[in-house]
């Protein structure tokens, strides 16, 4: 394995496992309030999938980081100027249709990092990676068909999704932009450029999106911030109110 | 005390149930990977079946539990997450185990590959999997979702006993 800067490997890290836990929590947020009894199941079952990804992610960035701060530190004592997901995870869940969405777009992503991070020159990433792509292809195959059987629904649940389309396609283009730390990445052999997956995710997600009667909007603008920590929106910290109140009233606290 | 052989501790685990599902055993459910000793130290490696399973924990402190109370003193319980765990492992004993518990067993091969083609396809013909009811045999059965009640298992329903069942899904 070429030399690789461990800040940069720790950031990347970052990014893989603050992506799972923060659309983790998301889609926990639907727990006991999903449109009937299955849909509920299957989401709690996807969530639980992407924490169990977290600890797996956030405990390798803080085994390379080297400072002692476990998967739990990481995700509840940090602050949203530390968190590294796309702003696509951290959007809030709207209808269950927006929810579905929003899984998609980045389950096609997920499907694909994956798929490369099993070649990582690291095996602790090409490790996690296998263990997680199969997790992933249940994923993906139950939110493609959700967005199929939305879109191509009733006029209602169509205009929807499509309006749900509108809405979250801004955030899309963040999953392929590339920086420094992709740039390390990529030399180490460790990672992939974002870049470069972006061919496969639009033939992946617009077979879907023709066979959900849904329309792509015109035009590649992109909000970003979220995977730099340059800015997140205004809905992180909100959510980590929820999700890190018990490590922020009762420091330490354990059962 | 002298050694157990290893075969001697693969029986011990072989009578610890799983803690979802206690019919089978965590030797059937193919989750330990290996037993060996390290000088005086037994060394077993456990790998997770999904990765947010809330029994990894249990299970840990469960094998913990046995081997002690066989008289191991010093104990290391490793994780391993590669080759990721498969319901390809699942014994043999286990399956028909599952199958007499109510839940039918897993069909090798027919794991979700995420692979676009095939899902729609799937979608445009309508086929699925055939599942037999573990009650009644019958294979005139459908699926209610993919994601059951843990993340190893779809619900399904039998359309001539009419009774709703779980479908070890295959990974």
């Amino acid at each position: 394995m070429a030399e690789v800067d461990q800040k940069a490997l720790f950031e990347f890290l970052l990014r893989m496992g603050d992506n799972t836990l923060v659309l983790g929590h998301r889609v926990s947020e639907w727990c006991g309030h999903s449109p009937i009894l299955e849909e509920d199941i299957a989401l709690a079952n996807t969530a639980l999938d992407l924490i169990g990804q977290t600890q797996l992610w956030l405990g390798l960035a803080g085994e390379v980081e080297g400072k002692g701060r476990s998967a739990d530190d990481l995700a509840f004592l940090r602050d949203v100027w530390d968190f590294r997901n796309v702003l696509l995870t951290e959007l809030p869940n709207g209808d269950f249709g927006r929810t579905l969405l929003r899984q998609f777009l980045f389950d096609a992503w997920a499907s694909i990092m994956l798929g490369r991070l099993q070649k990582s020159s690291d095996p602790r990433i090409a490790a996690i990676a296998e263990k997680a792509s199969k997790e992933v292809a249940y994923h993906v195959e139950r939110s493609a068909d959700t967005v199929v059987g939305l879109g191509d629904g009733t006029q209602e649940s169509h205009d929807r999704m499509q309006a749900a389309l509108e809405y979250l396609w801004p955030y899309v283009g963040e999953m392929f932009q590339s920086d420094d730390v992709d740039a390390a990445m990529v030399a180490a052999g460790i990672a992939p450029d974002p870049a470069g997956l972006r061919a496969e995710y639009d033939a992946l997600i617009g077979a879907v999106l023709d066979e959900a009667t849904l329309t792509l909007p015109k035009g590649d603008f992109a909000h970003k911030g979220g995977r730099t920590g340059y800015m997140h929106t205004e809905h992180l910290g909100h959510m980590l109110c929820h999700m890190q109140w018990l490590q922020r009233a009762y420091p330490g606290c354990d059962w | 005390m002298a050694r157990p052989s290893v075969e001697q501790v693969w029986e011990w685990l072989d009578a610890v149930p799983d803690p979802e599902i206690p019919v089978i055993s965590l030797v059937d459910l193919g989750i330990i990977r290996d037993v060996a000793w390290d000088d005086d130290t037994l060394v077993v490696t456990v790998t997770p079946t999904y990765s947010g399973c809330p029994a990894t924990s249990i299970i840990n402190l469960d094998i913990d539990t046995a081997l002690r109370g066989h008289g191991i003193e010093k104990l290391t319980l490793k994780r391993q997450i590669s080759p990721a765990w498969t319901t390809d492992w699942l014994s043999e004993k286990g399956r028909e185990k599952l199958k007499g518990f109510g839940i039918a067993p897993p069909i090798d091969g027919t794991a979700a590959d995420g692979v676009l083609a095939g899902r729609v396809s799937r979608l445009a013909h309508g086929t699925n999997l055939t599942i037999e009811c573990p009650r009644c045999g019958s294979t005139n059965t459908e699926r209610l979702s993919q994601f059951g009640s843990t993340p190893c298992k779809a619900s399904y329903r039998c359309k001539d006993c009419l009774e709703p069942f779980d479908y070890f899904k295959c990974i």
